[in-house]
């Protein structure tokens, strides 16, 4: 078998000797997974900042200065692409992926160690390019996150010079760096499994990053080629997206472009990669409380066959993001039906979710209250998507505030809930150390809580009419004091919020020297990254001999074992049966 | 975005092959089945090409999809003047991926004096190649000028070169390979580099005949 070379061989894979090898160049899956996600959560921090700063000027206007229009829109572009691109891809794929795929599918490393090692790399050189646009003459571009020609790289717009060359090279060297990890991602998956993984008992945790990585490779083309179009466009006077614009009586440097072909393209890639961030998401939340209800997931196969079919229907739902830009009626009943369709297997999940959680034997650990709180949210975020997947419905919501509540709830408050509950669950064997469960409570609760007060009112001001992306909202007639007042409201909650990070952090930061050493499967999971003979695992994962799975991921409570898991490396006992069937059998 | 449309189809139709022949119906909970032992047979080299191919062909279908659309959703487009040159070129190409298929073949057998003689005859025609594309620029419209002022002689630089670079790639591997000849490396150690090249070679054959035809019939 072609596994086995990889995976048994005696000799430790590039084995590294010296702490740079071992640390920095490092090929092994566990650094360089933390190595991404702490680059992505040190960007995802600035971005924290930057939706903070844009609050303070929606809930106080007029009162700080040093956000003026220009930095405005910048902060709100900035914001937007890296919490979207840099954080949530960079740490479900680049960070859990690397982790959990080798360690879950009983792998010694990824397949291709030395291109995983390029990939973070290049993902490192991605940020500092989108970086260094603060630092250029004109700042970041501020076209908003969907980079929307021709006002992106016309005259006016801030960072329309500098700002969106670098958006957009930095963007490309991304997906190059994705594109490295991806590839090895997929086929670690096929190729690299222990003995007895078949596809079938993979935890859907890895099901969900395997098929977000799938839509990833074949969607983030789709950015790449508006990004090499836009910068020709931008930089060699190209007219791909760019129509003739004739500003002050001059003669237009454009002939011709379709900016609607940009939008085409940026929302193929675009609605995928809602589902990148999200079906990870799926996978690690259905773990989640697996584990901690102490009982199988609901409906196995079902789950995994949601994830693909969402993962095929992602595809066919990009123009319901483009209703209000002008199309045949007939598309727009086509993708409202497409978009309505890709809620049946979506509803299946979260059924299962809950039918999971039914009489289960729940421990309300800090990774289960994320958990839980991510179906609420996520319930929450996706019925309003049914709201404006109709095109009737949309037309009057669209770019109203309505639309920030929502997308916000479904592809910014769940996954950020399942990061933080994935971080808290792991973290004992990432570190080997546990961390202060209070502070982590605390943590959840002001995160839960606040980010209800954050985007509640927003539906409520979105019906009202207010309209999105506006700088100051000035005294109009049709808004009511109490929009402003609502708006004040807003961002003392996400103040809160921002600042109930710092906690995290510190509970994180302190839990390295002071949590107490973590037992090597403290949460009694049956997954194989809890069976390491090592906490932390060490290089190589599993010592002389790879484990070898005999059962699914989801034994848990069976009836007449000793203890109320099972490990999927556990040989099947005869007299015990296997899994949930045994009940029914004795 | 038909054409792209048309890729995911055909993606769809090799995830339901995998659905089916992966058995995606099994029931995990009830126990062993016979043959339980997980991954795929193929190396893992050959995967990881399957899926960057896959990935290749996603970004020049939408390529291709953005210059269906533009050429008909946008204004001031006129036709490309197609220079007899890209015939020869195409010719050239072929000739590239038959010699790959040659070395690999060859290597098959165990051959290996003749295998490496075809590989370096591919190379050197991928070369030829890539310099008569460069040549075809000066065809089409060989300044800023040109590419300013019509989009299809701008999409023309773009995919000429984006599919260069592909190439490009690929001599990158190729040399690697041709030095592990010379290094004195096992034939039946080489065999499975020689193989993936010409798999490769066939594929940016294809890629270079979509992009060549829908340039010539669009």
């Amino acid at each position: 078998m072609a596994f086995v070379a990889i995976a048994d061989r005696d000799a430790p894979i590039h084995d590294p000797h010296t702490f740079i090898e071992r640390y920095i160049w490092s090929q092994d899956h566990k650094v360089i997974a933390i190595q991404y996600a702490l680059v992505a959560i040190f960007v995802g921090l600035v971005a924290l900042v930057l939706s903070g700063l844009m609050r303070l000027q929606l809930g106080f206007p007029e009162q700080f200065h040093f956000v003026d229009p220009n930095s405005y829109y910048q902060f709100v572009t900035m914001h937007g692409m890296i919490m979207v691109i840099y954080l949530l891809t960079a740490l479900f794929l680049g960070g859990f992926g690397n982790y959990l795929i080798p360690l879950m599918c009983g792998a010694r490393d990824m397949v291709f160690p030395y291109m995983n090692m390029l990939s973070f790399w290049v993902y490192l050189l991605a940020v500092i390019v989108l970086l260094a646009s603060f630092f250029v003459p004109g700042g970041p571009t501020g076209a908003g996150w969907t980079l929307y020609p021709p006002q992106a790289i016309s005259a006016g717009t801030p960072g329309a010079g500098w700002g969106i060359i670098l958006m957009l090279g930095s963007l490309a060297l991304f997906i190059v760096a994705f594109t490295m990890g991806g590839l090895n991602y997929v086929t670690t998956v096929l190729q690299a499994r222990c003995r007895g993984m078949t596809l079938m008992r993979m935890p859907l945790s890895v099901w969900g990053i395997f098929v977000a990585t799938i839509l990833g490779l074949l969607a983030f083309p789709a950015l790449f080629v508006s990004a090499v179009m836009m910068t020709l466009d931008g930089t060699l006077g190209t007219s791909f997206f760019m129509p003739a614009l004739s500003s002050m009586g001059q003669a237009p440097e454009h002939n011709g472009g379709s900016p609607l072909l940009f939008q085409h393209l940026f929302w193929f890639f675009g609605h995928p990669e809602v589902y990148i961030v999200a079906l990870p998401a799926f996978g690690i939340v259905s773990d989640l409380l697996s584990t901690h209800a102490r009982k199988n997931i609901f409906g196995y196969r079902m789950m995994v066959w949601a994830i693909l079919a969402i993962g095929g229907l992602s595809f066919v739902v990009w123009a319901h993001h483009m209703y209000v830009s002008g199309m045949n009626p007939y598309f727009g009943f086509f993708f409202a039906t497409t978009t309505l369709i890709i809620a049946v297997p979506t509803a299946i999940k979260v059924y299962n979710w809950v039918l999971t959680l039914w009489r289960g034997n729940i421990h309300l650990t800090v990774p289960m209250l994320f958990a839980i709180g991510f179906i609420f949210t996520f319930i929450h975020g996706g019925l309003t998507g049914l709201f404006l997947g109709n095109v009737t419905v949309d037309l009057p919501l669209s770019d109203t505030y309505f639309v920030v509540g929502h997308f916000h709830m479904v592809m910014g408050v769940s996954p950020i809930l399942v990061v933080f509950g994935a971080i808290y669950h792991w973290y004992p064997k990432i570190t080997g150390r546990m961390y202060n469960e209070k502070l982590g409570k605390a943590h959840f609760w002001l995160t839960f809580l606040g980010t209800y007060a954050i985007y509640l009112p927003m539906h409520y001001l979105g019906i009202l009419g207010v309209p999105r992306r506006y700088y100051a909202l000035g005294d109009t007639d049709f808004l009511p004091q109490s929009v402003h007042t609502v708006n004040a409201a807003i961002t003392i909650a996400a103040l809160v919020v921002a600042g109930s990070v710092l906690i995290f952090l510190y509970n994180m930061i302190a839990s390295l020297k002071n949590g107490k050493k973590a037992p090597s499967n403290p949460w009694k999971a049956t997954t194989l990254e809890w069976q390491t003979p090592d906490t932390p695992p060490k290089h190589g994962n599993w010592g002389p001999r790879l484990p070898e799975v005999h059962r699914w991921a989801y034994d848990y409570s069976v009836p007449g074992a000793p203890d109320d898991f099972i490990p999927q490396n556990v040989p099947v006992d005869p007299k015990l049966g296997v899994g949930r069937d045994h009940g029914k059998k004795h | 975005m038909s054409n792209t449309a048309i890729f995911i189809a055909l993606a769809t139709g090799v995830v339901v092959w995998f659905v089916v022949a992966s058995r995606l119906t099994a029931k995990p909970w009830a126990g062993e089945t016979a043959g339980d032992v997980g991954a795929v047979r193929w190396p893992a080299a050959r995967i990881g090409l399957w899926f960057f191919m896959a990935v290749v062909t996603s970004l020049f279908s939408l390529f291709l999809s953005a210059y269906s659309m533009r050429m008909h959703h946008g204004l001031g487009w006129c036709h490309l003047t197609i220079p007899n040159l890209l015939w020869y070129n195409t010719l050239v190409l072929l000739a590239a991926s038959v010699a790959m298929q040659f070395a690999s073949s060859l290597a098959g057998r165990g051959r290996r004096d003749a295998s490496r003689n075809a590989l370096v005859a591919g190379g050197l025609l991928t070369v030829a190649f890539l310099a008569g594309q460069v040549m075809a620029w000066q065809a089409v419209g060989p300044s800023l000028y040109f590419i300013q002022g019509s989009p299809a002689i701008a999409f023309f630089y773009v995919l000429t070169i984006l599919h260069g670079l592909h190439l490009i790639g690929g001599l990158y591997v190729l040399v690697r390979t041709t030095t592990r000849f010379a290094a004195g490396a096992e034939i039946i150690d080489l065999r499975q580099s020689l193989s993936l090249c010409a798999t490769y070679w066939h594929f940016l054959l294809l890629v270079w005949l979509a992009v060549f035809g829908v340039l010539l019939f669009l």
